[in-house]
């Protein structure tokens, strides 16, 4: 049970003594009742119990963290939850290297205007150092790029394409 | 949900939800567009962490063309909760704002690195100019109300 004897969220919830041993009891307190509303919505307390009881004690508290914020992610968007998220987040990753791509392709080309052992300043291709034609020769020295896992994509195309995400590289192994 | 037998006779095709429950799938089942019969572990897959109930709600609360993406959404996060039990796909979002954080850094590193070469070019050939920096300084700016606060485990 809770603190004293006071029922935990989900036992008043449900509506049902709260046993000593209550499996919710640590990750749902009696004075926070909407974290427990908001997963018991999404998921079903049946099927919170059931993922606790499948978790050594030390992890639940994580679990329960994770549960709660995939529940309030789905609650703002019923359609994609956490998964627009992560949309969201890839783009962002994304736009970012594209940006990192073309800043060091803008050094690389500044180094080659300046660089006295480069090719002459009069040479034509030195003089007009096109970072564009630098970023489609492959010359991106970014080492971001080596550190990137490669994850999944989720669009939310007419075809309803999503990659199988077992398929990516997971990065917490 | 009836199909024609090669030889003209009907048969009937349950839905995977159906199929699961050992019930009739009825012409207008909710879930039948969405859990076809030939891939069963799409649905037992998204019933183990949902449950029916709850999904059927769930698309009952939304209009038709958007249930097939939700989804599609829900079976993600139970494929990254059945790989991750503990985080789920939070753990996802957790690195892809770490290397957010990390690009952020690269990148600022970089406008700095042109900034002082420019400056050096500027000392050393007064004349020429190589005008403005292609990249302007930019961020990643969620705003005070960002709806991915930062998850950090």
């Amino acid at each position: 049970m809770g603190s004293g004897s006071s029922p935990c969220a989900s036992c008043k919830l449900l509506r049902r003594r709260c046993a000593k041993d209550c499996i919710f009891a640590p990750y749902f307190p009696p004075d926070d009742p909407h974290k427990f509303a908001i997963v018991h919505k999404v998921f079903g307390a049946s099927n919170v119990g059931k993922m606790l009881q499948e978790l050594p004690v030390h992890q639940r508290a994580d679990a329960v963290s994770s549960l709660v914020y995939e529940a309030n992610a789905r609650m703002r968007d019923p359609v994609y939850g956490c998964v627009g998220a992560i949309s969201y987040l890839q783009n962002q990753v994304s736009q970012l290297q594209m940006q990192i791509a073309v800043a060091q392709a803008e050094i690389l080309c500044i180094q080659m205007q300046q660089g006295p052992d480069q090719l002459p300043a009069t040479h034509p291709s030195m003089v007009d150092c096109d970072v564009k034609s630098l970023l489609l020769s492959g010359n991106n020295t970014s080492d971001f790029g080596d550190q990137m896992p490669q994850f999944l994509s989720y669009t939310s195309s007419s075809n309803n394409i999503i990659q199988d995400p077992l398929k990516r590289e997971s990065p917490w192994t | 949900m009836y199909r024609f037998h090669k030889l003209g006779k009907m048969t009937s095709t349950r839905c995977a939800v159906c199929k699961y429950f050992r019930r009739r799938c009825p012409p207008d089942c909710i879930f039948a567009p969405y859990f076809p019969h030939d891939n069963p572990q799409k649905f037992t897959c998204v019933h183990r962490f949902y449950g029916a109930s709850n999904i059927g709600k769930m698309l009952e609360n939304m209009s038709v063309h958007q249930r097939a993406d939700a989804v599609d959404s829900l079976y993600y996060e139970a494929k990254c909760r059945i790989q991750d039990p503990v985080y789920g796909c939070v753990g996802i979002i957790s690195t892809l704002q770490r290397q957010i954080q990390i690009a952020q850094s690269q990148l600022a590193k970089a406008q700095a690195e042109i900034s002082v070469l420019d400056a050096n070019f500027s000392v050393a050939e007064p004349v020429l100019s190589l005008g403005e920096p292609l990249v302007q300084p930019t961020g990643v700016d969620h705003g005070p109300d960002d709806p991915f606060s930062t998850w950090f485990y």
